[in-house]
C-alpha cells in the first residue's frame, strides 16, 4: 500500500482537515489519491521495440452540491497544491450549499491480492517469453511475415479520504498479454489477433508454455482470414459465439443502462424501466465480483464495494448501473459502479464484467435452424451511439451459415443493429456460457477503464451485416 | 501560470548529466507543463468545472544500440534518479537494435521561427460560464431540442525537449476548445449531434449562438429517420468525415507500417495511388495552425511535403529508427503529419450533389472498420438520402464499406476547404461503394 504521505509537506491531519473544511458543505465529494506503475514492453518485427517504465502519482479533489461537479487535480501532493485545489472548487461551488453523507457500505470481500505483477517476473524472463513467442511463430509457417508481443504490467494504489476523515483503500494489479501475426501468402495479407490477461501475477496466466496457445489462436484467425471471401451486406441472421462477441451485449445495452445517460435522459431506454427489453429467457448482468478479472474491483473509484447488479432479468429490465453522484440524484443507492481511468479524470458509471446468463439451447441447434446467415465468432472493438440506440461491431472471425451447414470465412465487416430492439430479436440462448480471456477496455468520455464481458452462444434473428457482397 | 522556459530547461539538464554520469552514451528528455481549466454546462446551468496542472517527463538511455524509456509525473530531483537508474539498468539488458540513435545532427531544428501558437488570454470561468449561456440559449431555441450539454476548455502548455547531442528546444502552445451536443426528439426518434471549434487564439472561436444553433440544426435535421435497402451507390462524405480519409492515408504511410510490412500501401512510392485530380501536402508552418510545429517529436526540423501529387504517392512520413530500417532519412514526422489536407476540387460543392441523380451523404460513421493491412473498410454510418442535389429524408442503421484501395481511386473534391483542424478537407464524393441497409 502507498503511503502518500511520507514524501511531501502535506500530513494526513492537514489532508483530512482541508478535505473536511471543503466539503463541509457540500451533498458528496472526496480527495482521491493515486500511486500507478506501468511497464509495457513491446516485441516487433524481430527486435524488442520499445521497453518502457512509468510511474505516476496524483490526487484529484471533488466536491459535489446538487447537479453540479467541482474538480481538481494535480501531480504534486503538497499542502500548496492541494490547497489550491480547494480555493477552486470552493469558488465553483460558492453559492450552492448541500448536506454532507457520510454513509458508505462496507466490505471486507477481496477480489484479488495485492501484489506487484511487475516486481513478480523478472525484465529479463519477460523479454524471454517475448523472444521465444517471435521464434515459434516465425518457424511455424513460411506465411509467417509479422509477429507482434507485448506484455502490459501494472499496479495501482488508492485512497480516498472522504469528509470526516474515514479512508477507504485498494491495490489493484493487472496484466495483459497480446500476440499479432501477420501471414501473406499469394499476394494477400491478414492478420490475427488474441491476448490474455486479469488481476493475477504473469506467471499464473503462462504456466504450462501457456503463451504457445496464445500463439496459435492468432495464427489459426489469420489463417482463417486468408481464405476469407467477400462478406455479404444486408439483413440477416447472425449466430455469435460465446465469450467476446458478448461485447455486443456490452455496447448495444450496457452503455444505455449507465445511470448518467438515464439521469439526464438521453438514452434510449430511459423511459423502459420494468419494461421488457429483451427476450424472455434473456438475463444479463454486471458483476465486479468475479475472482481475478479484469472487469472485477473489490472498491470502486468513490469506496463503494462492488456487487453484482442484475440489469435485466428474463427480459425485462431491472436496473441501471450507478455511481453516487447520479444515484442520489435518481433517488437510489449506488452499485459499485463509479470509476475513473485514474486521477486526471472525473468518476462516471461505468461497467464492469457485463454478462449474459446461460440458456439450454446448443450453438448445433442454433446453426442448424438458419438457411442463411452469418456464424461471428470473434470481434474487434464496437461502439454505439446512445441517443438513437445504434451500434456496431466489427468481426475479425466469421463464416457464412448457408442451409443450417456452417460455409467459408468471410472478410471483417460491421454489423449494425439497435440497441433497444435487438435483445428482443435473440431466438434461442446457448448453455455454453463463457468469460472472455481478459483484454476488453472500454472508452468513455475519453477515459479508458479495463472490463470483461460474458455470454453462451446466441441466435439473433435480423441484424444488418456490412459486407460489400450484395 | 504554465512552468516557464528556465524551469524546464533545469530539469532536463538535470535528467541528462544524471544520465551521462551513470554512463549512458546517449539520451534525450522531454519535460513538459500544462494548465487547463474546462467548464460544463447542460441544459442552460453550470454542470462541471474541472482544473488540471500537470508536469510530464520522459526519458531515454542509450547504450550504444541498446535503449528503453521511462516516464513519470513525478518531477522531484529524488525521484527523478531513481527512475533514470532503474531506466539505465533496463537498457543494459536490453537486447542491442542496429537501428536505435539519436537523430541526425544535421537534421535538427536549427532556428525557430514564431508560429504564434500561444495566445496567452487568460479566459476566465465567468467567462466560460456567460459564453456557454450563450451557446446554450441558442441551442435550445427550438422545442425539439430536449437536452443540450456544453463544455468550455482553455489550455496552455509548455515544453522543452533536450538529447545530448546539444539540442535544447520548446516553445509555448495554446488551445481553446468549445463544444456542444444536442439531442432532439420527435414521435419516432430520439436523435445526437455536435458542433465544436478549436483554435489556437480564443479571438477565432466561433461565436457561441452561432455554435449553438449549428450543433441543433444538425440533430433535428437527423429526426425520423429511414433505413435504406442494400445497393451500389454514390457515397458523399461531409468534411467532418472526409477528413478522416486522410487520417487513414497517414496512417498507412508512416515509416513503421511500411517497415513491418503491414500497410496496404507499401511499396508504392511513384505509384498513382489516388485519382489524378489529387494533391495531399502537410504543412507545419501554417501560422496559428493546429497541428503547426517547428520540430518533431525528436527535435528534427519538419517541412511541407507533397505527399500526393497528382494521385501519385510521393513521400512517406518518416522518423529516424523506421527511416533507418527503409533507407530514408527522417523528414520530420516521429509524431505523424502536421497539418494535412487534400487541396481543393473543380467543383463546387452544390454540383457534388447534383453529380449523380441519387447518392447517400453521410454526415456521421461509427466503428473501428479500417483495417490497414488490407485496405478493407466497413463503419456504420448516419446521413442523407440526396437526390437531383436535394435532401430528401435522413437514414440510419446502415453500414458503408469498400476497400480503400478502389475508394482512393475514385474520390471526386469539391472545392470548399478550410483549415478548421489539423486534418483538413473538401467535401469528398467516392463512387462504387456498397450500402447494407435493410
Amino acid at each position: 500500500m502507498s503511503n502518500f504521505f511520507n514524501k511531501s509537506d502535506l500530513t494526513r491531519q492537514d489532508a483530512d482537515k482541508l478535505v473536511s473544511e471543503t466539503l463541509n458543505n457540500c451533498d458528496d465529494g472526496e480527495l482521491y489519491l493515486e500511486e500507478s506503475k506501468s511497464e509495457p514492453i513491446l516485441l516487433d518485427d524481430n527486435k524488442i521495440k520499445s521497453s518502457n517504465y512509468s510511474s505516476d502519482l496524483g490526487f484529484g479533489f471533488r466536491a459535489i452540491s446538487n447537479e453540479v461537479v467541482a474538480y481538481s487535480y494535480s501531480n504534486e501532493i503538497s499542502k500548496d497544491s492541494l490547497k489550491n485545489s480547494s480555493e477552486n472548487l470552493k469558488s465553483t461551488l460558492k453559492s450552492i450549499k448541500g448536506t454532507y453523507n457520510h454513509e458508505i457500505p462496507k466490505s471486507n470481500k477481496k477480489f484479488y491480492k495485492d501484489i506487484n505483477p511487475i516486481e513478480q517476473k523478472t525484465l529479463d524472463s519477460k523479454l524471454e517469453v517475448l523472444n521465444k513467442v517471435n521464434e515459434f511463430l516465425r518457424k511455424k509457417d513460411r506465411s509467417v511475415k509479422q509477429v507482434t508481443a507485448s506484455f502490459a504490467g501494472e499496479q495501482k494504489s488508492i485512497e480516498i479520504i472522504r469528509s470526516g476523515g474515514e479512508s477507504l483503500t485498494d491495490v489493484r494489479p493487472l496484466i495483459r498479454f497480446n500476440v499479432s501475426v501477420m501471414l501473406e501468402k499469394n499476394g494477400r495479407k491478414e492478420t490475427g489477433v488474441y491476448g490474455i490477461g486479469g488481476r493475477q501475477s504473469y506467471d499464473d496466466y503462462l504456466k504450462n508454455d501457456n503463451w504457445k496457445n496464445v500463439c496459435e489462436e492468432a495464427f489459426r484467425i489469420a489463417s482463417v482470414n486468408l481464405e476469407s471471401k467477400p462478406a455479404p451486406a444486408g439483413e440477416m441472421k447472425v449466430v455469435l459465439g460465446p465469450g467476446w462477441p458478448a461485447i455486443l451485449i456490452h455496447e448495444a445495452i450496457g452503455h444505455g443502462l449507465e445511470g448518467d445517460f438515464n439521469r439526464k435522459k438521453t438514452s434510449a431506454f430511459h423511459n423502459l424501466m420494468g419494461e421488457k427489453v429483451a427476450s424472455e429467457g434473456v438475463t444479463i448482468v454486471d458483476d465486479g465480483t468475479i475472482d481475478n478479472r479484469r472487469g472485477s474491483l473489490t472498491i470502486d473509484d468513490e469506496g463503494t464495494p462492488t456487487e453484482r447488479t442484475v440489469l435485466i432479468e428474463n427480459g425485462i429490465l431491472k436496473n441501471f448501473m450507478q455511481d453516487r453522484h447520479n444515484a442520489r440524484l435518481m433517488n437510489t443507492r449506488s452499485t459499485g459502479s463509479g470509476r475513473r481511468e485514474n486521477y486526471r479524470h472525473i468518476v462516471l458509471p461505468r461497467m464492469r464484467n457485463t454478462m449474459m446468463l446461460s440458456g439450454n439451447q446448443t450453438q448445433d441447434e442454433m446453426i442448424k435452424s438458419v438457411d442463411k446467415g452469418i456464424f461471428a465468432v470473434s470481434f474487434g472493438g464496437g461502439q454505439v451511439d446512445i441517443t438513437s440506440g445504434k451500434f456496431v461491431f466489427n468481426c475479425t472471425e466469421a463464416y457464412e451459415i448457408n442451409n443450417g451447414k456452417i460455409g467459408s470465412s468471410i472478410k471483417g465487416a460491421t454489423l449494425i443493429g439497435d440497441g433497444p430492439s435487438i435483445l428482443k430479436e435473440v431466438s434461442m440462448v446457448g448453455n455454453d456460457m463463457m468469460l472472455d480471456p481478459g483484454i476488453g477496455t472500454c472508452g468513455k468520455a475519453g477515459q479508458g477503464v479495463p472490463v470483461g464481458v460474458a455470454q453462451p452462444s446466441i441466435l439473433i434473428d435480423k441484424m444488418t451485416v456490412g459486407g460489400t457482397k450484395l | 501560470m504554465v512552468k516557464d522556459q528556465e524551469f524546464l530547461k533545469s530539469k532536463a539538464s538535470y535528467c541528462l548529466d544524471l544520465s551521462k554520469k551513470m554512463g549512458a552514451t546517449d539520451a534525450s528528455v522531454t519535460v513538459g507543463h500544462s494548465i487547463s481549466e474546462t467548464v460544463n454546462f447542460r441544459n442552460k446551468s453550470l454542470e462541471a468545472s474541472d482544473r488540471s496542472d500537470g508536469l510530464a517527463l520522459s526519458i531515454e538511455t542509450y547504450l550504444g544500440k541498446r535503449r528503453s524509456s521511462i516516464s513519470s509525473s513525478n518531477l522531484l530531483d529524488e525521484n527523478i534518479k531513481t527512475l533514470i537508474e532503474k531506466c539505465f539498468e533496463t537498457t543494459k539488458i536490453t537486447p542491442e537494435d542496429e537501428f536505435n540513435s539519436l537523430p541526425d545532427k544535421n537534421l535538427l531544428a536549427k532556428q525557430i521561427t514564431s508560429l504564434n501558437l500561444y495566445d496567452e488570454t487568460r479566459f476566465e470561468n465567468d467567462k466560460k460560464i456567460k459564453y456557454l449561456k450563450d451557446l446554450e440559449e441558442a441551442a435550445s431555441s427550438n422545442k425539439q431540442i430536449i437536452n443540450t450539454e456544453s463544455s468550455f476548455t482553455e489550455s496552455k502548455s509548455n515544453f522543452i525537449l533536450a538529447n545530448s547531442d546539444g539540442f535544447c528546444e520548446g516553445y509555448k502552445t495554446s488551445s481553446f476548445t468549445t463544444s456542444c451536443v444536442t439531442v432532439a426528439k420527435d414521435e419516432n426518434s430520439m436523435e445526437r449531434d455536435y458542433e465544436f471549434s478549436s483554435k489556437r487564439h480564443l479571438s477565432d472561436i466561433k461565436q457561441a449562438s452561432d455554435l449553438g444553433n449549428k450543433a441543433a440544426e444538425q440533430t433535428i435535421r437527423k429526426l425520423s429517420p429511414n433505413k435504406i435497402g442494400s445497393e451500389k451507390i454514390s457515397i458523399i462524405f461531409d468534411k467532418r468525415i472526409s477528413k478522416g480519409m486522410l487520417s487513414v492515408f497517414a496512417s498507412a504511410i508512416s515509416a513503421s507500417a511500411i517497415a513491418r510490412g503491414t500497410s496496404f500501401l507499401k511499396d508504392k512510392i511513384d505509384h498513382q495511388v489516388f485519382a489524378n485530380s489529387i494533391n495531399v501536402i502537410d504543412k507545419p508552418d501554417i501560422i496559428k495552425g493546429m497541428g503547426s510545429q517547428n520540430f518533431d517529436s525528436e527535435g528534427v526540423n519538419s517541412n511541407t511535403l507533397q505527399l500526393i501529387e497528382n494521385g501519385i504517392l510521393k513521400n512517406y512520413l518518416v522518423d529516424t529508427y523506421n527511416g533507418k530500417k527503409i533507407n530514408l532519412q527522417s523528414n520530420g514526422r516521429s509524431g505523424g503529419t502536421t497539418n494535412l489536407y487534400f487541396e481543393n476540387g473543380h467543383i463546387s460543392y452544390e454540383d457534388l450533389l447534383k453529380k449523380n441523380s441519387k447518392s447517400l451523404y453521410i454526415t456521421e460513421t461509427i466503428g473501428h472498420g479500417s483495417n490497414l493491412v488490407t485496405g478493407d473498410y466497413s463503419v456504420g454510418a448516419t446521413g442523407f438520402l440526396v437526390e437531383d442535389g436535394e435532401f430528401k429524408y435522413p437514414v440510419n442503421e446502415i453500414t458503408i464499406a469498400g476497400n480503400f484501395k478502389d475508394m482512393f481511386k475514385n474520390i471526386t473534391l469539391a472545392n470548399d476547404l478550410e483549415f478548421e483542424y489539423s486534418v483538413n478537407s473538401p467535401t469528398m464524393m467516392i463512387e462504387g461503394m456498397t450500402v447494407a441497409g435493410k
